[in-house]
């Protein structure tokens, strides 16, 4: 029965890591840009909800404004400052994207101050819940609920909608997606503004598994990208199953071998990605 | 030929300006010293990154690793200053190329990722290892006996100034000859096009691996610098801070113009301690958008701006002496 | 007893899924060979290149080269054994200049490309050699340009002396008259006449002027699988390669 709990936070936790992934995963498989500020467009939707809410405006309602503005915002940057990357090659796209983060947090910081960040739930999420063999936080089911329902909605939309078809399109051949009438332009705008929407949703409600705070652009980067290398790039499917299973290596590992539950992740990290540095699993297009 | 010698004259003076600032710096002393092993660092990146085109964004693992050997080297061994230099960079390099060895199959981001990863570990490493690191108190009580036995590390670095300018001096030539080596060479081919070395012939991996090395035992050598003229090793040695910061200096200074990390270096050293007494958090501001600026605007780093204005002057001059 | 083949393969398989781009292939190149591969579009030509140079690891089959297998070795490995292949669209150090991406192949050559010191007599004498390889075939001017500077159907040709600086036995040449204007195609006509006698060379090419002129064999693979054999003439008058062809004229 111990088992079921601690399999109950691994998802929790890694459904919140699929939420903001999941963007940067598309973005890289898509534009094929190594996108390190990713976890910035994150934490700015973090500290947008954690305002409003502040100021009285509930918290769902809070978190879809700020991932909608958070959106915006990330639509702007890839019409900007993210489009003349392209060309330039991935040590210019990981230079720039550093340099945002940096801007980032020091600009953040500025504003609100160096310490954590509360975002407190709406009291609806922080109560227990009887699941049977014993009370559970509402907090995490609500967090695998979303997460469910959001990998269903983008399932269905990057498998079932026009917009998913010319999606995959580009990500497998932009040049012959343009030939074929594509404006791959705006698919790319479009969709880095939908990641960066999702991932600060995900920071919004994943608040008090990852806390708010300047540094969370940089802190948490790794993770994501471990997310996205280990599922593979562009890989929406691939994802869902490294964040899963990286949410589960946690909190087992946090449980089990408390002293050592970091190494534990990130020498498991190491592994995989040595093992199968395309992901581990494979894509849609074989070959 | 009149151009070969000019052009030879251009080594001078990086090494002068760093004289100078000996002699001028005054209280500001301690702070060149800082800058010297940042440049130390931003040169080892040069190599792995500018010239091999191995994209780390965790070589403060080696810069940390380098800084807590040589500071315990010094606590439990001997505290000779050149001993525990030459210790420190050979272990970091070895550490670097067993680390090398195992994630040089890789390439591109996740290469990238796993050296993220292996920072990360060796970070984690750090943090709970209290008998070797001190843990979050850091390594204290590394006290050095005279460089050489002749030469005390007095209050005001000049000792600490000096040699550090003798370590990056002996680095920079090799990393000179280095670069200009048939080694070399192929490294520079490998970051153009791995498959045509490979076509070619080159074992690519165990040349990556062994540069890999070299640059960890340059950045080793850094942070042994670094433990012994402060006489204290930290955490934040690993941090990605550390690493993105080296990242930066290269980007702006210029990549494979082994000068850049001289320039890098230095406008970052000072324009981020004055603009850090200002506002602890707007450094970060200003180096995020000089990062964003020079990728975006001179993508050769400023080496390519002072190149212009070389290139200016000696126009200028060429035209005076024909008169 | 006759001499091995320089490059003998037997039972080439490989499949991506339920596509198989080469079927139960054998090929032998005596030395001094002369053999075109040739096939329709998507035959499965350039798999089998990448299959020699181990790019690609086969499903099942052997390759040898002068008799010693080399189906474990790393590309890097199997250039080492004698096998050097130039590329299908041209595949230089874009930054170094023309002399350099020449001389850094002998130097793996020579195997002082690993060198760290004392290496300047030796490195001087790579770059003279890379000279005298682009004079032999006539692109020793502007060798100290950027090769991407180069115009294309030099570059093609560049890949060639890069190939025959490597020294091999078994060369392997992908469409080398690809992407060169068909007025300047004779450079490279001329160029292929004049390697060395004793290499070994598979050429794949869809240029059959060049094909027919240059080869003494000519290997037919339609769908990963040989059609058939022969020489020129033969394959000219072969019926089925001209049905698989639909139409094109070999006369």
């Amino acid at each position: 029965m111990l088992y079921v709990t601690l399999l109950l936070d691994g998802i929790a936790y890694g459904m919140v890591l699929f939420i903001i992934s999941v963007g940067l995963t598309v973005t890289m498989g898509l534009m094929r840009v190594v996108n390190l500020a990713h976890g910035a467009f994150a934490m700015t939707g973090g500290y947008v909800a954690a305002t409003l809410v502040k100021a009285g405006v509930p918290f769902f309602l809070a978190a879809a404004l700020s991932a909608g503005a958070v959106g915006l915002l990330g639509a702007g940057a890839e019409l900007t400052i993210y489009r003349p990357l392209y060309r330039k090659g991935e040590l210019a796209q990981a230079l720039m994207t550093f340099g945002l983060a940096f801007v980032a947090i020091a600009v953040l910081t500025m504003i609100y101050g160096a310490r954590l960040e509360p975002l407190p739930l709406p009291k609806a999420l922080a109560g227990l819940v009887d699941i049977g063999y014993r009370t559970y936080p509402a907090y995490r089911l609500f967090l695998i609920a979303v997460g469910l329902v959001l990998a269903v909605i983008l399932w269905r939309v990057i498998d079932g909608s026009l917009y998913g078809a010319r999606l995959r399109a580009a990500v497998d051949n932009p040049r012959m997606a343009r030939a074929v009438g594509i404006n791959v332009n705006r698919l790319f705008t479009v969709t880095f503004g939908a990641g960066c929407a999702l991932a600060s949703l995900g920071c919004v409600i994943g608040a008090e598994l990852l806390p708010l705070e300047p540094f969370y652009a940089l802190r948490y980067l790794v993770l994501f990208l471990v997310v996205v290398g280990v599922g593979g790039y562009g890989n929406f499917k691939g994802s869902f199953i490294a964040a899963l299973t990286i949410g589960m290596i946690d909190s087992a590992g946090k449980f089990f071998f408390p002293g050592v539950a970091a190494y534990l992740l990130y020498g498991i990290v190491l592994a995989l990605l040595l093992w199968r540095p395309h992901g581990l699993v494979p894509p849609r297009s074989a070959g | 030929m009149a151009g070969a010698r000019l052009g030879a004259l251009w080594h001078v003076v990086p090494w002068v300006t760093a004289l100078v600032v000996y002699y001028t710096a005054g209280g500001y002393l301690s702070l060149g010293t800082n800058v010297l092993i940042m440049i130390l660092l931003t040169l080892s990146l040069d190599l792995v990154l500018g010239h091999a085109g191995i994209v780390t964004l965790g070589h403060a693992a080696y810069f940390g690793f380098g800084a807590y050997a040589a500071g315990n080297f010094a606590v439990h061994v001997h505290n000779g200053s050149l001993a525990g230099l030459l210790f420190a960079g050979a272990l970091t390099g070895v550490f670097g190329l067993l680390t090398g060895a195992l994630i040089l199959h890789t390439e591109g981001v996740t290469l990238m990722m796993l050296t993220l990863a292996i920072a990360s570990l060796v970070a984690e490493f750090a943090n709970h290892a209290h008998f070797l690191t001190g843990g979050d108190d850091g390594l204290q009580g590394i006290r050095m006996a005279p460089l050489l036995g002749l030469f005390r590390f007095d209050l005001y670095g000049h000792t600490a100034y000096l040699y550090s300018l003798g370590v990056l001096c002996a680095w920079f030539v090799a990393t000179w000859r280095i670069v200009r080596s048939p080694f070399g060479r192929s490294l520079d081919g490998i970051r153009q096009s791995p498959r045509r070395m490979r076509a070619i012939g080159t074992p690519v991996w165990r040349r990556l691996v062994a540069v890999y090395g070299l640059s960890a035992a340059m950045a080793g050598s850094a942070g042994a610098l670094s433990a012994q003229t402060t006489r204290y090793a930290s955490l934040s040695a690993l941090s990605i801070l550390v690493s993105g910061t080296a990242v930066v200096t290269l980007a702006l200074g210029g990549t494979r113009r082994l000068y850049g990390a001289f320039l890098g270096a230095t406008v970052y050293g000072v324009v981020q301690s004055f603009a850090a007494e200002i506002d602890p958090f707007r450094w970060m501001l200003v180096v995020g958008l000089m990062l964003m600026g020079v990728v975006l605007f001179a993508e050769k780093g400023l080496m390519s701006l002072v190149d212009l204005g070389r290139n200016a002057l000696v126009g200028a001059f060429r035209r005076a002496a024909r008169r | 007893m006759s001499a091995p083949a320089a490059l003998s393969v037997r039972g080439l398989c490989k499949s991506f899924g339920a596509l198989a781009v080469a079927q139960d292939v054998d090929l032998d190149l005596a030395p001094g060979a002369r053999v075109g591969l040739i096939g329709p579009n998507g035959a499965g030509k350039t798999t089998i290149v990448n299959l020699l140079t181990g790019m690609l690891r086969p499903d099942a089959g052997s390759i040898t080269i002068s008799g010693a297998p080399i189906d474990r070795l790393k590309p890097e490995a199997r250039v080492r054994r004698g096998l050097a292949r130039t590329h299908q669209i041209s595949n230089l150090l874009a930054e170094t200049s023309a002399r350099e991406n020449v001389a850094i192949a002998i130097a793996e050559r020579e195997n002082i490309a690993w060198r760290l010191l004392r290496y300047g007599r030796r490195w001087g004498a790579c770059l003279d050699e890379a000279d005298a390889h682009l004079a032999v075939l006539g692109i020793a001017a502007d060798a100290d340009r950027a090769a991407a500077e180069w115009p294309y159907g030099k570059q093609r040709l560049l890949e060639i002396a890069i190939a025959l600086a490597l020294r091999p036995h078994v060369l392997l040449l992908d469409e080398p008259a690809a992407g060169v204007p068909a007025l300047e195609a004779h450079v490279i006509h001329e160029a292929l006449d004049h390697l060395p006698a004793d290499v070994a060379i598979l050429m794949i090419e869809h240029d059959m002027d060049l094909v027919f002129r240059f080869v003494r064999e000519i290997v037919v693979l339609v769908q990963g699988r040989v059609l058939t054999r022969g020489t020129p003439a033969e394959i000219a008058a072969d019926a089925r390669v001209r049905a698989v062809y639909l139409g094109r004229s070999m006369a």
